[in-house]
């Protein structure tokens, strides 16, 4: 079947066209869209062990040939990301049908967030730079309705913000897109890198660097633009949190990736030592917000950009071991985060309040969210075997090598920083004296705490079968390091 | 004050039909001349909102009694189905097949696969576009 890695794309978009008939039943809803995140996990499952077994799958869409018409590209990095996005948001699917409520559910909650996978997935696979814009948009408009879904105060006066950030960044991605054209004369990814190891180094190919680096670190959030972050993540509901911190910031962190190990990689001295100044920045300030608030879901929220912090730091060192290593936690940092996001949700959803200061003592009456609360914790902060460890030994490892004393440290020291701020959560959430909240016999606690302990599983399960991963991983790092590999699969020389 | 628009009215209702025979005509031109099922769709979006200027959105609704959020559904599913076609045939995704075929009133005539994907455009263009106005037009 040559069209494999077709399907993680067409299954949530045939989903989604035939969720909007049925707009009227929501049972009918859930129903398909669990069926269908189901079968999209399957579905890319299946496509990373046969991009295992048989090396970077490519589909010519239309039949037209590389690099003429639009290649759709899946190595080992693309398929271990599409079946990552796969699983969280069968997940999160599973943690709103309690939770979303009806009003959302009534306005096209499920389509839209159907559409969001197709967006995510499609950046991960597509293999044509314009392409990736049409898919950053796809992902785009569906984070429009669902930021702005149950219009709420502060989620009205959020999207706008949100909008008016990504527009200006969508722009600034057409031009740069328009600018690299000019200059190379293609759009396919591979062909690209090919003729700018022929041209050689430019002086204009730096300035597009940078300001591809400024379209992608908008969406990724990293330092100095990473501020209309926190306030725009904190208006939606837990659900669609846990979906925009999983996935879209991920979906910035890849581009960079991808951009930069493929075609920007000629001028390191500049493009990747600014990389590494912005990552050190965007840690430092994520480790402050942090500590510095007692909101969960702003605390979980500076997470996210110290971990972007971390994936960038790696990929400014590039060597295969930071490669790896940022691989390997940008898998991680997907998973724990979907899990800490429906974790915290669920707390919310008993206490009623999402400020730390309010809550207190949950462990007596619900033993089982604590302790998957603590793993999540260690996970996230890297305490071994779980597996944000290998991530980031991997990472300040390679920077040591290389002499990034700075980073290497600022790195290390985040971590002690995370682990303060999610025991602090821990602490004050689940010790202290227990107190009664209203209401909060009515919350289906169970069957909200299943899906984010799916998740903790599956980091569990990643952190200590790390030995398991391990060789997928390094065939993931491979065309990074070797862009010739993924270059010959597109173009078949 | 109630406004006279009977001249508005009359002349909608025939300028109405040549837009849509003209939007119909875009539409079939696409592939081989410019036009096409975006620019059809567009056109044919434009008609119902002059409609929509020269009477008001209950008449217009009478006329068409349409969900426009159903045409968004139903034209995704014309684009994606003549897309996923080509995983039957085992073809990569999104290839199109063409050919001259003998049809009784028409004689020989063009057909493109091309054109059922065009018509899904058109109908998510019709639907996107008029579920937009009416949204903005049922504030006021």
């Amino acid at each position: 079947m040559i069209n494999l890695l077709v399907l993680p794309l067409l299954i949530p978009l045939l989903t989604a066209a035939l969720l909007i008939f049925l707009a009227k039943s929501l049972k009918a809803q859930r129903i398909l869209s669990v069926i269908s995140a189901i079968g999209t996990l399957t579905a890319s499952i299946i496509l990373l062990l046969t991009v295992k077994k048989n090396g970077i799958q490519t589909v010519n869409v239309g039949s037209w040939d590389a690099p003429f018409g639009i290649t759709l590209v899946s190595d080992t990095l693309s398929a271990l990301l599409v079946t990552t996005s796969s699983l969280i948001t069968l997940c999160v699917i599973l943690y709103s049908i309690r939770s979303i409520g009806t009003a959302r559910e009534r306005f096209y909650y499920y389509p839209v967030v159907q559409f969001l996978l197709v967006g995510v997935n499609g950046a991960f696979t597509t293999g044509d730079i314009f392409n990736l814009f049409v898919f950053f948009e796809v992902m785009l408009m569906s984070s429009y309705v669902l930021i702005v879904i149950g219009g709420t105060r502060i989620q009205l006066r959020e999207s706008i913000k949100y909008i008016l950030v990504n527009v200006i960044s969508s722009a600034l991605f057409v031009i740069a897109v328009a600018m690299l054209y000019s200059v190379v004369g293609s759009l396919n990814m591979a062909d690209i890198s090919q003729r700018i190891a022929e041209i050689g180094h430019l002086p204009i190919l730096t300035v597009i660097a940078v300001l591809f680096l400024i379209v992608f670190g908008l969406k990724g959030a990293i330092f100095p633009l990473y501020f209309w972050l926190p306030g725009s993540y904190y208006a939606p509901p837990v659900p669609i949190l846990a979906l925009f911190g999983s996935l879209l910031t991920k979906v910035g962190v890849y581009s960079i990736l991808r951009s930069y190990s493929l075609f920007f990689y000629h001028d390191q001295a500049f493009t990747h030592e600014l990389l590494g100044i912005l990552a050190i920045i965007t840690i430092i300030v994520g480790c402050i917000g942090a500590i510095a608030y007692w909101d969960v879901k702003k605390i979980v929220i500076y997470n996210i950009i110290i971990a972007v912090g971390v994936l960038v730091f790696g990929i400014s060192v590039a060597t295969e071991e930071t490669y790896k290593g940022t691989v390997f936690y940008t898998i991680h940092d997907m998973i724990v985060k979907a899990a800490l996001f429906l974790l915290i949700g669920v707390m919310i959803k008993i206490t009623g309040t999402s400020d730390l200061r309010k809550m207190g003592g949950l462990m007596k009456k619900y033993p089982l969210l604590g302790w998957t609360f603590l793993v999540a914790s260690f996970a996230l902060a890297g305490i071994p075997p779980l597996s944000g460890f290998v991530g980031k030994l991997l990472i300040v490892r390679g920077g040591l090598a290389e002499g990034e004393y700075v980073g290497s440290l600022v790195v290390l020291l985040s971590s002690l920083v995370v682990l303060y701020s999610v025991i602090k959560i821990f602490m004050n959430g689940f010790w202290r004296a227990p107190k009664d909240y209203p209401g909060e016999e009515n919350q289906p606690v169970m069957s909200l705490w299943v899906p984010g302990a799916i998740l903790v599983l599956a980091s569990a399960f990643y952190g200590v079968g790390a030995e398991l991963m391990y060789p997928i991983i390094s065939q993931a790092t491979d065309a990074l390091v070797h862009p010739a590999i993924y270059i010959d699969a597109v173009l078949k020389e | 004050m109630k406004t006279n628009d009977v001249i508005l009215q009359t002349t909608s209702k025939v300028v109405f039909f040549i837009i849509i025979l003209f939007a119909i005509h875009l539409f079939f031109a696409g592939h081989y001349h410019p036009g096409g099922g975006f620019v059809g769709g567009l056109m044919t979006s434009g008609a119902i909102v002059l409609l929509l200027l020269a009477f008001d959105i209950k008449t217009v609704a009478k006329g068409f009694p349409i969900d426009y959020k159903i045409l968004i559904g139903v034209g995704l599913l014309f684009a994606i189905g003549t897309a996923a076609g080509s995983l039957i045939f085992n073809v990569p995704f999104f290839t199109h097949v063409f050919g001259d075929v003998y049809l009784p009133l028409f004689g020989e005539t063009s057909l493109h696969t091309a054109m059922l994907f065009d018509l899904g455009v058109y109908l998510v263009v019709i639907g996107v576009t008029m579920t937009i106005i009416q949204t903005i037009g049922e504030s006021e």
